[in-house]
């Protein structure tokens, strides 16, 4: 983990560095002054040497002024490389998940990366900015107020040193304990706010249901669990200051009768006790804020850990070595297909298909919720890859394309597809970068969307706001359908894309398909039976498998299924024309 | 001083960050947080403000100490013939134990701030739910979700913060400065003015500082929006990018709005970083001045001032600027809790739905013609009427009479969504709303539970008009499948029990099996023990609905509505699910939305909606035959 983070700090490596070196220069400067206070008080002060306070004095004001320096360029490089590592790790996280396969999206939820590259990348600035500015400053604070003391007198900095040990210690057992408490209420808390997340938004299904105390007792339950939790949790770090104070008044006590003993009797002078004691307070308070770093750590490695997580996926799809860049036609071919999405050989989703579609043909799919009809066209342009056998395009096993090639040419509308806030043109444009209006106006005429875009007042400079909410569900899926077209592909498929299309206009962009585009091959997922049955021949699939794969009149004769969902969508089925009235 | 520090750093990330919002009424909203430590915690509260006094006057105690040490017995001492030690012995022993009482008033004080923090927030949080379960829909309407749930994360942590850490440390800050003040000027007069006047750079420091930084701060604000505005939409359409091979456009895009926000992430950071060493050097260079007048003042023995009041005084010199640089670096997390806790306390201000129903639904049984209340679910109900006149007590048995009467409605009032609508479903009947999309199926439906209230007009359920009927009991008669499917975290079976809390499991399973949910269900990893998390993440669309359908079906009530209940179900299920359906609503009133033919097409009566209005009405041949919009609608074409 630390290896992969580490290796983001990339263009920020010297400020990196010169973060503890300031640091350093600070805590030495530091370090010096209570040193010359002595130096002020006994050699001039107790022998009247104004001379001597002037020069110490100026010689503190100077060193004052280069410790500024050092704080300033911590300050400044600290804040520039933790910024900075904050960036690359975003940057890193973003260009891996653009290589990452369907099957790697479908591992991590849309949420979890939006949380991954957020708020654990904000932890890990912070910690990182923490790191560099005070893991360096603690501990050689502590080593150069502990090097002084020793200067000074050795005898007394052995106080210090038993009582670094003995609080280190303490300090040590009481962190890793609080640790392991944080971690636990940590998954709790978030277990709470999901609980909150989901009343918000099902707020109707609770109070249609009558439900509010139900939740209400649900969540005040769950309260109280993270409020006893975090007390637990917190009634250990709270002996922490208590611990100090009690080690801390314990030297400054030993400290001056000792010290006071010796510079009656051994020669210490007044000066020296005085920064002793000086140093005490800076021994130990160094002592904590190490231990307090110690505990952001470990509270951000959890971060750590699930950002370098989506920096290491390896996209489960890579392109081959000498990858073909044509496609030579639109002919699809399944050879004892089998596929499942967790690599499952034994009882797979898709099972033994076998299927030959030539250059150009219409083909229509359908089945039941869950025969796995997204799942045999995802095949077609690689989304997965298949489990066991062939899939070919053009006459080429799908494996051997460049993948950018084989995704163009075979272009796919997705059931679940989305548009990205920008204007109509914009979003075209994903489809063909340099497309010209008018052959996006083009591609909009043959999906029919023309008609809506143009009542629009700005036409095809509308701003669609994100995820195209403000369009209804039938004009986002003709957009979506118009942009897979701008690719001229050489097969389109459209999964289910225009369910939520009027029949009318759904009859119209598929007569359109036939007359404009002869040379695509299409293939058309639907529910509504119309939307298949022109098709050259229609896959009927069931439980993974092919039922049968044939002409609609020809399907009728011979099989059931079909003929089921047929007559269950003639008599008094098919699809109320939900759209016709739209504006 | 040293249990300051450690507070300052207990928050990770935490401290000067983000922009000061503004405030209106900041003390108000202080002294309304203070009510609620006050009403929870009154003996804590007290005691923790006696502690940090106490443990104050403890350290002062000892700083004082230090100039005894060196004026009182060291240099005596050094001049005295035979060293007496028993004076400073016993001199250490005092303090000593002023030192370990400080230790208690600590640890005291910590220990009971664990409690008063998390017990406040859990009250408020509790608070915070129990109040917004009892909200209008209105108000999740009005306010976007992910705002409401900052409130439990963000505005609660930063509540902790200032509850746990500013409040106790301005409060030991504060008596920390004034008995320093104290000390010191009983110590000097020139050197308290000394420090004085460099505190007063230090404050104007700190006001430049923070100036810049809360600029910057506003600005990364801005930036990390946008950033996460591109990677919440970018994450969304993921598949989409890699089906257009869109990565480079998507990283170039990324890469630019990344840079911007590391720009003002560094200036933000980099103007916050520098407020720290600045004032602890003005610190420095305040001790050194005081150390040089103070030395000159020592050796010429100026006002009676001795070596071992200098050593005291720069003591106190460093102990005066801790608190101050403390206060100064806190002062902005204090209010960003404030502007959290306002939009908490306007949570808790939102006016709950209301509701002055009085007939309330009970069970009945029929004894010798008449209805009588019954202990036992007998399947069938009665509305329970208290005549408020009299307080005479009427039965009318719920049959699933629905009337609007000349109904008018919108969301917000200048803007109406239904027009003089008038309904009537008579017990038993399934009704069918059809429409294009914004017609006004959904906001019918949503009236009839009162999910909103209406502007004009009236409902009336078995005659009586739903506003005196009590809106649980409203709710409990009617069976909704919403448009939205929504699970909750917890196994399938708990989410099917939803609809009915007592349900055995069988009787969960029958529901499930009427949806036709049970074969899938049992494919599950762990079937009906199957955990769903995030909404039913792992479910299809069409599984979610079955499960939405089985839930409603658990409840078993007397009148069912369903919107767009089936619509991500193929057609076959879908028959199979009607089927079970219809069994359940036999001779109940049913409303159903729906734009597929075969659930619209047996209903009883059809009501077409266009722009808020009821335009035709009548059952599936009367409406063909009329040739109007339903037929239309049905054909594809129109009319002419």
């Amino acid at each position: 983990m630390l290896k992969t983070l580490g290796a983001q700090i990339k263009e920020f490596k010297a400020a990196s560095i010169a973060t503890p070196i300031f640091m350093t220069i600070e805590v030495l400067m530091e370090t010096i002054i209570p040193f010359l206070m002595a130096s002020i008080i006994d050699d001039g002060v107790d022998k009247g040497d104004m001379r001597h306070i002037y020069v110490v004095g100026g010689l503190m004001l100077v060193i004052a002024v280069i410790g500024l320096m050092g704080g300033l360029g911590g300050a400044r490089y600290g804040a520039k490389a933790s910024a900075g590592f904050a960036k690359n790790l975003r940057e890193a996280m973003f260009e891996n998940i653009q290589k990452f396969s369907f099957a790697n999206i479908d591992k991590y939820s849309t949420a979890g990366l939006v949380t991954r590259l957020t708020t654990d990348v904000t932890n890990l600035q912070n910690a990182y900015q923490m790191i560099l500015r005070m893991c360096i400053r603690a501990p050689l604070s502590m080593i150069c107020a502990m090097a002084m003391s020793y200067v000074i007198c050795p005898k007394l900095a052995n106080i210090y040193l038993v009582a670094v040990i003995l609080l280190g210690t303490c300090l040590a057992l009481l962190m890793v304990k609080t640790h392991k408490y944080f971690s636990k209420v940590f998954e709790k808390y978030d277990d709470l706010n999901a609980s909150v997340q989901e009343n918000v938004t099902g707020i109707r299904v609770v109070k249609a249901f009558v439900r509010e105390d139900y939740e209400k007792k649900r969540f005040t339950n769950a309260s109280r669990n993270v409020y006893g939790m975090f007390v637990k949790a917190e009634k250990m770090i709270s002996l922490n200051a208590p611990m100090m104070q009690f080690t801390v008044y314990s030297c400054i006590l030993l400290v001056s009768w000792l010290g006071a003993r010796m510079v009656v009797m051994e020669g210490l002078t007044t000066g020296e006790l005085m920064s002793m004691l000086t140093y005490s307070m800076n021994i130990l308070m160094n002592l904590m804020m190490l231990s307090m770093i110690f505990v952001m750590i470990t509270m951000s490695a959890a971060s750590g850990r699930r950002v370098a997580e989506v920096i290491n996926e390896k996209s489960t799809l890579s392109n081959p070595e000498n990858p073909d860049y044509e496609v030579a036609d639109g002919s699809i071919c399944f050879d004892h297909v089998s596929f499942d999405y967790h690599g499952d050989k034994e009882n797979p989703i898709l099972k033994d298909i076998n299927l030959n579609i030539r250059s150009g043909e219409t083909i229509g799919i359908i089945g039941g919720t869950g025969s796995s009809k997204s799942s045999l066209v995802n095949l077609i342009s690689r989304l997965y890859d298949v489990t066991d056998g062939t899939v070919s395009v053009g006459g080429k096993d799908v494996r051997t394309y460049d993948l950018d090639t084989l995704r163009n040419d075979v272009a796919m509308v997705l059931q679940k597809n989305v548009l990205f806030s920008g204007s109509i043109l914009d979003n075209l444009r994903w489809g063909d970068e340099n497309a010209t209006e008018e052959q996006c106006r083009q591609a909009c005429r043959l999906a029919c969307a023309d008609e809506f875009i143009e009542r629009f007042p700005d036409q095809y400079d509308t701003y669609l706001e994100q995820g195209g909410s403000n369009l209804s569900g039938g004009q986002k899926q003709r957009l979506c359908i118009a942009r897979a077209l701008l690719k001229k592909p050489k097969i389109l498929i459209l999964d289910d894309s225009t369910s939520a299309v009027d029949t009318a206009t759904d009859a119209r962009i598929r007569r359109a398909f036939a007359e404009e585009i002869p040379g695509t091959t299409k293939i058309i997922i639907a529910q509504r039976i119309s939307s298949v049955q022109e098709a050259d021949r229609i896959i009927v699939m069931e439980d993974g498998q092919i039922q049968g794969f044939d002409t609609h009149e020809r399907l009728l004769e011979t099989n059931e299924i079909y003929r089921d969902i047929y007559e269950s969508q003639t008599k008094g089925g098919g699809d109320f024309d939900e759209k016709a009235g739209e504006n | 001083m040293a249990e300051e520090k450690v507070k300052e750093l207990k928050g990770p990330g935490k401290g000067p960050r983000g922009p000061r919002p503004k405030l209106d009424h900041p003390m108000q909203t202080f002294l309304r947080i203070m009510r609620y430590l006050m009403k929870y915690y009154p003996v804590h509260m007290v005691i923790v403000v006696i502690t940090i006094f106490a443990g104050v006057l403890c350290s002062v105690q000892g700083t004082w100490f230090m100039k005894d040490l060196i004026d009182v017995y060291v240099r005596p001492l050094l001049l005295a013939e035979h060293a007496d030690f028993s004076g400073l012995l016993h001199a250490i022993m005092r303090v000593g134990g002023f030192y370990l009482l400080g230790v208690i008033a600590v640890f005291v004080q910590n220990r009971l701030m664990v409690y008063v923090t998390q017990g406040t927030l859990m009250h408020m949080r509790n608070e915070m739910f129990v109040h917004m379960e009892t909200l209008p829909i209105k108000y999740f309407d009005q306010h976007p979700h992910g705002d409401i749930m900052s409130m439990y994360t963000n505005d609660i942590d930063t509540l902790r913060q200032m509850i746990s850490q500013s409040m106790p440390q301005f409060l030991n800050s504060a008596f920390t400065i004034v008995s320093v003040f104290i000390s010191m000027v009983m110590l000097s007069i020139p050197l308290t003015v000394v420090t004085l006047a460099m505190v007063a750079v230090v404050l104007f420091s700190t006001k430049k500082a923070t100036g810049a930084s809360g600029r910057y701060f506003v600005q990364q604000q801005r930036d990390l929006g946008k950033v996460n505005g591109y990677i919440e939409e970018m994450m969304e359409g993921q598949k989409v990018v890699k089906v257009f091979c869109h990565e480079t456009q998507a990283m170039e895009e990324f890469k630019k709005l990344n840079d911007q926000l590391y720009d003002s992430a560094f200036n933000a950071n980099q103007f916050a970083n520098v407020l720290g060493p600045i004032n602890a050097q003005l610190g420095n260079v305040s001790y050194v001045i005081c150390a040089m007048v103070g030395g000159v003042l020592a050796l010429s023995g100026t006002f009676g001032f001795t070596l071992g009041s200098l050593a005291s005084f720069l003591t106190f010199n460093k102990s005066f600027y801790m608190p101050i640089n403390q206060v100064s670096q806190q002062l902005n997390a204090v209010i960003m809790a404030l502007a959290g806790a306002d939009r908490i306390f306007r949570l808790l201000d939102e006016k709950p739905e209301t509701d002055d129903g009085y007939v309330t639904l009970v069970n009945a049984k029929k004894e010798n013609g008449r209805l009588v209340e019954s202990e036992k679910r007998t399947g069938l109900w009665a509305w329970k009427h208290v005549h408020q006149a009299d307080g005479s007590v009427d039965y009318v048995e719920l049959t699933g009479d629905v009337v609007f009467d000349d109904v008018d409605f919108g969301y917000n009032p200048d803007k109406m969504v239904l027009h003089n609508v008038d309904l009537y479903a008579t017990p038993g009947q399934k009704i069918a709303f059809v429409g294009s999309t914004g017609a006004g199926k959904t906001t019918i439906t949503n009236l009839i539970n009162r999910f909103y209230d209406i502007q004009d007009g009236k409902i009336r359920y078995d005659g009586i008009n739903i506003n005196k009927i009590k809106k649980d009991d409203l709710r409990h008669s009617l069976g909704i499948v919403l448009q939205d499917t929504h699970l909750f975290t917890g196994t399938v079976m708990e989410n099917i029990r939803y609809g009915k809390l007592d349900a055995s499991d069988e009787e969960v399973i029958a529901a499930a099996k009427l949806a036709n949910a049970d074969s899938f269900i049992r494919h599950l990893p762990e079937g009906y023990q199957t955990k769903l998390t995030g909404d039913g993440a792992s479910l299809s669309q069409g599984q979610r609905q079955l499960l939405a359908i089985a839930r409603a079906a658990v409840a078993d009530p007397p009148v069912l509505i369903l919107d767009e209940a089936t619509s991500s179900i193929d057609t076959r299920t879908e028959r199979i699910v009607q089927e079970g359906m219809d069994r359940l609503m036999k001779g109940r009133t049913t409303f159903v939305i729906a734009h597929r033919l075969s659930t619209v097409r047996n209903s009883d009566c059809i009501i077409v909606l266009e722009q808020g209005r009821v335009i035709e009405r009548g059952n599936h041949d009367q409406l063909m035959a009329e040739k109007g919009k339903y037929y239309q609608l049905y054909t594809g074409k129109s009319a002419s």
